[in-house]
């Protein structure tokens, strides 16, 4: 028990050890990510303007305003940096086609353990970096947040970036599970991500959606990506609402990680060791 | 026999073996042309939710709906073309550069920027062309509006400014990777920059906007690429005094400028070159 404990943190700790050698790339990089935020800013800054100068007496679209717009935006990014998992699903489909996959088969080391901690490890030395480039960045800003919410919408707001990180990385491991069956799972991912960006809320809060399309997205777990996080920071989701949204998110991580085991495990029987 | 190749009948090669190689990995090219395609619809459906809640961007500014998407298919023309022609090669030079693999363009009987420059045509990008075209005719449709001879000329020759801008920009950044060796940033700060040109550039107001505006029309000006061509069809900001031809004038000059640049920063880096071990 104590050795299996050392193991991980040994594998904690040399992944860690690894990420901080491009850590120079880092601080720069992370600024930079927010650069298509102004953007955004300007366009519905504008946006705003028409509606003001229409007369309707309108001052908000789909119960945001100008600034909870720009918090949003703001907030997706901590969300962002929580759940996207770059590169986990192509690179698990890679090893499984040259074979390299074997060396989880054969040494006594779990595989999606190994990938989970590889991860956490990665995303602790990202918001150690990141952490000053996103406080300058949310100080610049702070003008347009409400102020800072009650400690429950705190929880509940960390709670679901934890999940998020968990239905973000076991999501793609499942795809990445494929790999066993097809070779090439690009274009899964390729579909994966222009519905997951969409779905997300990374482009806009998903409370804007008219019609049917509303309930449609909520039926989806991508929302919980960027989304959900954003609106319960925002307190546009709260009281029993709130409840059932984390208790859903929570639902669709067991479902996800029950499902990257199973297609593991069913992925490894069925594997013809190729290459390697 | 001249000494010199015909650049014509090169491109037509380069071209035409681009084509055959695309169409050789053909599940490639369709998943990349789908791919981009539905890039675009999403974009798309992004704005047609936002023309649901106004029906203009920014006051008084004449970018209503089809008019915006007059600039959007504006923006795909440009960009498709820039893709297709451009982005590849500005590619594989920073690896050419990186691996020492540029002696033999070097060493080839043409112009080094020409060859590096266009070797490669991405076909891929052509389905966004299209997309942009039937985009472009839609709007029209929807305006009302048929512009005139004199429009349309103007209109194309302004496409080819805004390419040429954008190209200048791309292959001075593929060049700086000899000085500044990795170039993944580089192309990350490629769409940051380009990132800013999406939008009309009446957006850009206030204390923050209008240096920004200024910056990206007079220093880097990726604001004209899009916006001088698309005002062309947009009839209320057709240019109508003298003071509204600036603008155009300027981009015209911005584009012979900027190809020159580019030419001075390329045949720097070719100066300052040292070839890895080949």
């Amino acid at each position: 028990m104590l050795a299996r404990a050392t193991t991980w943190l040994t594998i904690l700790r040399i992944s860690i050890e690894e990420r901080l050698v491009y850590r120079g790339d880092f601080a720069l990089g992370t600024l930079m990510r927010f650069l298509p935020i102004v953007t955004q800013i300007f366009l519905w800054g504008a946006v705003f303007e028409a509606i003001r100068a229409s007369g309707s007496g309108a001052d908000s679209v789909a119960g945001y305003s100008y600034h909870d717009f720009i918090a949003y935006y703001l907030l997706t990014m901590i969300g962002r940096a929580f759940s996207s998992m770059p590169g986990l699903a192509s690179g698990i489909a890679r090893d499984i086609r040259s074979g390299t996959v074997k060396k989880y088969l054969i040494q006594p080391i779990d595989m999606l353990g190994f990938l989970l901690l590889y991860r956490t490890a990665h995303k602790l030395v990202y918001y150690l970096v990141a952490a000053i480039p996103f406080a300058l960045v949310f100080w610049l800003c702070q003008r347009f947040f409400p102020g800072w919410p009650d400690a429950i919408t705190v929880a509940a707001f960390l709670a679901s970036l934890v999940m998020s990180f968990l239905l973000g990385f076991f999501l793609e491991a499942t795809i990445g599970m494929i790999g066993f069956w097809f070779l090439e799972i690009s274009s899964l991912m390729f579909v994966y991500m222009l519905f997951s960006f969409f779905f997300s809320g990374h482009m806009f809060p998903l409370d804007m959606l008219p019609g049917v399309w509303g309930p449609l997205v909520r039926v989806l777990p991508f929302q919980y990506l960027a989304y959900f996080p954003a609106a319960v920071f925002l307190q546009k989701i709260t009281g029993p609402e709130l409840a059932w949204g984390l208790a859903v998110e929570l639902g669709w991580v067991v479902l996800f990680i029950l499902a990257a085991r199973a297609t593991f495990r069913l992925g490894v029987r069925q594997y013809s060791g190729f290459g390697g | 026999m001249s000494d010199h190749p015909s650049y014509l009948r090169v491109f037509q090669t380069f071209a035409r073996n681009s084509l055959v190689r695309d169409m050789t990995f053909r599940a490639n090219f369709i998943i990349d042309t789908v791919a981009s395609i539905c890039w675009v619809g999403i974009n798309l459906s992004f704005y047609l939710l936002i023309f649901q809640y106004t029906g203009m961007i920014g006051a008084g500014t004449g970018w209503g709906k089809w008019e915006f998407f007059l600039f959007l298919s504006t923006g795909l023309l440009i960009n498709s073309t820039v893709q297709a022609l451009f982005m590849t090669n500005a590619d594989e030079f920073s690896e050419l550069i990186r691996t020492g693999g540029l002696d033999f363009a070097l060493l080839k009987p043409i112009d080094t920027q020409f060859l590096v420059s266009l070797q490669r045509i991405d076909w891929s990008s052509a389905g966004n062309f299209v997309f942009g075209l039937v985009l472009l005719v839609f709007s029209l449709f929807q305006l009302g509006y048929a512009p005139g001879p004199v429009e349309v000329v103007l209109y194309l020759l302004y496409l080819v400014c805004g390419v040429t801008i954008l190209y200048a920009l791309m292959i001075a950044m593929a060049a700086s990777s000899v000085w500044l060796g990795r170039n993944q940033n580089l192309f990350d700060f490629w769409f940051y920059i380009t990132n800013f040109a999406r939008y009309p550039m009446e957006i850009y107001q206030g204390r923050f906007g209008t240096p920004l505006r200024w910056f990206f029309t007079f220093i880097i000006p990726v604001l004209v690429v899009v916006n001088v061509p698309a005002r062309f069809l947009v009839q209320p900001l057709q240019p109508q005094t003298l003071a509204d031809w600036l603008l155009p004038a300027f981009a015209l000059a911005a584009a012979v400028l900027s190809l020159l640049a580019s030419r001075w920063v390329f045949n720097r880096a070719l100066v300052s070159y040292r070839s890895a071990s080949s």
